[in-house]
């Protein structure tokens, strides 16, 4: 067999999928056969790399090539050039979007320059359907370690050590929950991961699952070892299909290979693993739901202390992490809790991974030491916002979070400043906003959210949300009414105190930082009937101006025929008949037509 | 494949790392003339031959790379050797017979291939 000289690595993660991947993955394959080159080069299905704006991504090594948007007409071309003759296809390279400069290296563009990869480290490097791969890129050398050199004790000690918190959103010290479970008496313990990531804008766990699923399985059985189980489950939503296939995958293979089963690695220690596929409902994120939902019952949470540490899944002692939390455990045991603990800030260590999404240029994940600031994610690795728009606000934390304003954005990014802030890590999506983003509407599209994901067990939590949502709809269509603002408040913080599990706990939040930072928007909604971004269809209307020349542009493509005027007359538009759709601002090659 | 002990995991992490090797930039390269020149003077069996010639000896740190027309179309199939901190000597007309010889003296052993030298490119540090 002749060496392989290049490798072509392509990115088959849910985002590049959806922009085609799989075709462009089918062209290659012909293309290198039909120029014979099929032997000499390998064709490699990575997972995500984190930069879903640009895909389907394309890596071509040694060279470290970074081809974005790539289409199946591409792919000859790719062959013929680089491929065969070693040049470089330029127009398919990546554009940094704030100077258009073209950057040939992956290593070398700005997003991934800032980042620090520990838990994505492998993801889009390696195939995750190849334990091989995972095991040449240092994978399974922490359990060995862990199996082979410490006692559970020391590997509970050495977790807490690390500083790390829980990444799924609480922020919990991780070392502390291993401890409380380890100390729990009983000979049946199980450990649990939680992949129900249902953040509206969150897709940090998917990736983790579908691009290096066996460092979840390492993570979860280092720490089956340290707290004394054999037996875990991981909690994954139904809506991730190729996660669920990668991490079937993945698990047969660690047990034919002996790292998972029976008497791993020659020792004593023994750890099986179940799939429990979850049916999309965002309360089973909720640690008491979710083990509910394992053991077959409605996914409803219920009422804690005792802790699932203490009476867990089936009554016995059990320990839930995050996926990214588990992600991190690998790393950390192969190279210690004090190289762990020296990233990030005193309280908040190691890395987080965040979804970026919204109006920002690079749409993607970016793996960032704790502490830097939102400005940095937002602006250096993110791009900055589409269109050059002007930043309004980040929504950080999903529907439990809350809004970041301009002033806020030096803000360092750790567990505690994110909270004085009025919003929380949450499970790290974010969702950028600009200029024409209403805050009353993102509050009440989070709440809407919430308000339908509402288990319905406690009444704070189901008749609280559905009031709120109530009076933030009539807010928004001009029936706000003057103490509206007080009433939401004052319910806001029932509900807060009220509601028996964390959904409904944290529901509020959107609206109090809403409120918090933009209140005068909320004013402008109740009392001059105005919607400042002009997003509020109810509260805006369109004017033609002294501008129009009458070209008539704005009459053809008006869908409800409510313009009238006479060639090369000014027009005007039937307030009555209007739906505000905005159509003919957007046509108005004279910008005739305002809002207002 | 059963991972018993600490010895199997390490072995079976240096197969795969050999695997994918080609996926790290190596200091030492083998660039081939890949032009139209190139291919039609029978670049294409040179580099087969340089591939299959670095898989019988295990040679996993060289990266095999391609460039275009030089300009010397009368010289192709072209061959250039880079090793880290030496001259990058071109080779030309190379075929598929001298390839073995050029690995084995020159990009193993560092001795330079004098009969089949085109030009050297001195090192820049």
């Amino acid at each position: 067999m002749a060496l392989v000289r290049a490798h072509i690595l392509i990115c088959t993660g849910t985002g590049c999928t959806a922009s085609g991947a799989k075709d462009v993955l089918a062209k290659f394959e012909v293309e290198l056969k039909a120029k014979k080159l099929r032997e000499e080069v390998s064709l490699v299905e990575t997972g995500c790399h984190g930069f879903c704006e640009g895909g389907p991504l394309v890596i071509i090594y040694p060279e470290g090539t970074f081809y974005t948007r790539v289409k199946p007409e591409d792919v000859a071309e790719i062959v013929e050039e680089h491929i065969l003759k070693g040049r470089v296809v330029s127009r398919l390279l990546f554009k940094e979007p704030l100077t258009a400069e073209q950057v040939p290296n992956y290593d070398e563009i700005a997003f991934y320059k800032k980042q620090h990869r520990l838990a994505l480290k492998n993801c889009g490097h390696i195939n995750p359907d190849s334990i091989e791969e995972y095991i040449g890129a240092d994978g399974y050398e922490g359990l060995a370690k862990v199996l082979l050199e410490m006692t559970p004790e020391q590997v509970v000690e050495e977790m807490k050590k690390t500083g790390l918190r829980g990444r799924g959103g609480g922020g919990f010290p991780t070392g502390m929950k291993w401890m409380f479970c380890a100390k729990s008496p009983g000979p049946k313990k199980y450990v649990i991961c939680n992949a129900d990531e249902g953040d509206p804008g969150a897709f940090m766990d998917r990736s983790l699952l579908e691009g290096d699923p066996h460092r979840i399985l390492e993570g979860m059985a280092i720490c089956a070892y340290a707290i004394g189980s054999d037996e875990g489950y991981i909690y994954c939503r139904a809506e991730y299909p190729l996660a669920i296939k990668r991490l079937k995958q993945a698990i047969a293979q660690a047990e034919e290979a002996g790292l998972l089963g029976e008497k791993i690695l020659g020792t004593d220690f023994n750890f099986t693993l179940h799939i429990k596929e979850g049916a999309g409902a965002f309360v089973c994120g909720e640690e008491t739901a979710l083990m509910a939902s394992i053991e077959g019952k409605r996914g409803m949470p219920r009422p804690r202390p005792p802790f699932p540490a203490v009476k867990g899944l089936w009554d016995k002692p059990s320990n839930i992490n995050n996926v990214e939390t588990f992600a991190n455990v690998p790393y950390i045991f192969r190279v210690g809790a004090e190289e762990y603990a020296k990233l990030g800030t005193e309280k908040s260590k190691g890395t987080k991974v965040f979804a970026l999404t919204g109006k920002i240029n690079n749409t993607g994940l970016a793996e960032v030491p704790m502490g830097i600031t939102m400005r940095e994610i937002i602006f250096d690795i993110g791009g900055g916002i589409m269109g050059g728009k002007k930043f309004k606000a980040v929504q950080i934390g999903g529907p439990s979070g809350g809004c970041i304003p301009e002033e806020l954005l030096d803000t360092p990014v750790d567990y505690d400043s994110l909270i004085a802030a009025g919003a929380m890590m949450g499970s790290g999506g974010l969702v950028v906003m600009d200029e024409e983003t209403c805050m009353v509407d993102v509050a009440k599209f989070f709440l809407n959210f919430t308000q339908s994901e509402s288990c319905g067990k406690c009444t704070p939590c189901r008749e609280g949300t559905k009031r709120m949502l109530e009076m933030l709809t009539a807010i928004t269509e001009g029936n706000g009414k003057e103490g509206d603002i007080e009433k939401l408040e004052r319910l806001a913080k029932s509900i807060k105190a009220g509601a028996l599990c964390a959904l409904g706990q944290t529901a509020p939040n959107p609206i109090l930082s809403t409120l918090r930072y933009f209140r005068d928007e909320y004013e402008a909604h109740i009392f001059e009937k105005r919607c400042p971004a002009g997003v509020c269809t109810a509260l805006i209307g369109y004017k033609i101006t002294e501008k129009c020349v009458g070209c008539g542009l704005c009459k053809k493509v008006c869908p409800v025929d409510a313009i009238s005027g006479e060639p090369k007359g000014k027009h005007t538009i039937d307030p009555e008949k209007c739906i505000k759709c905005g159509a003919c601002m957007e046509k108005c090659p004279f910008k005739a037509i305002i809002r207002g | 494949m059963t991972i018993k002990s600490l010895e199997d995991l390490r072995k079976i992490k240096a197969e795969s790392q050999i695997q994918t090797k080609a996926r790290k930039g190596n200091e030492t390269q083998v660039i081939i003339g890949m032009g139209t020149c190139g291919i039609a003077a029978g670049a294409r069996e040179v580099l087969a031959a340089v591939l299959e010639e670095l898989a019988k000896r295990n040679l996993n740190n060289v990266s095999v790379l391609q460039t275009g027309c030089i300009g010397m179309c009368q010289k192709e199939p072209l061959m250039d050797i880079v090793r880290p901190g030496e001259d990058r000597v071109t080779y030309g007309p190379v075929y598929p017979a001298d390839v073995p010889r050029i690995i084995a003296d020159h990009l193993v052993n560092g001795n330079i291939v004098e009969d089949l030298v085109v030009a050297k490119i001195p090192n820049k540090e």
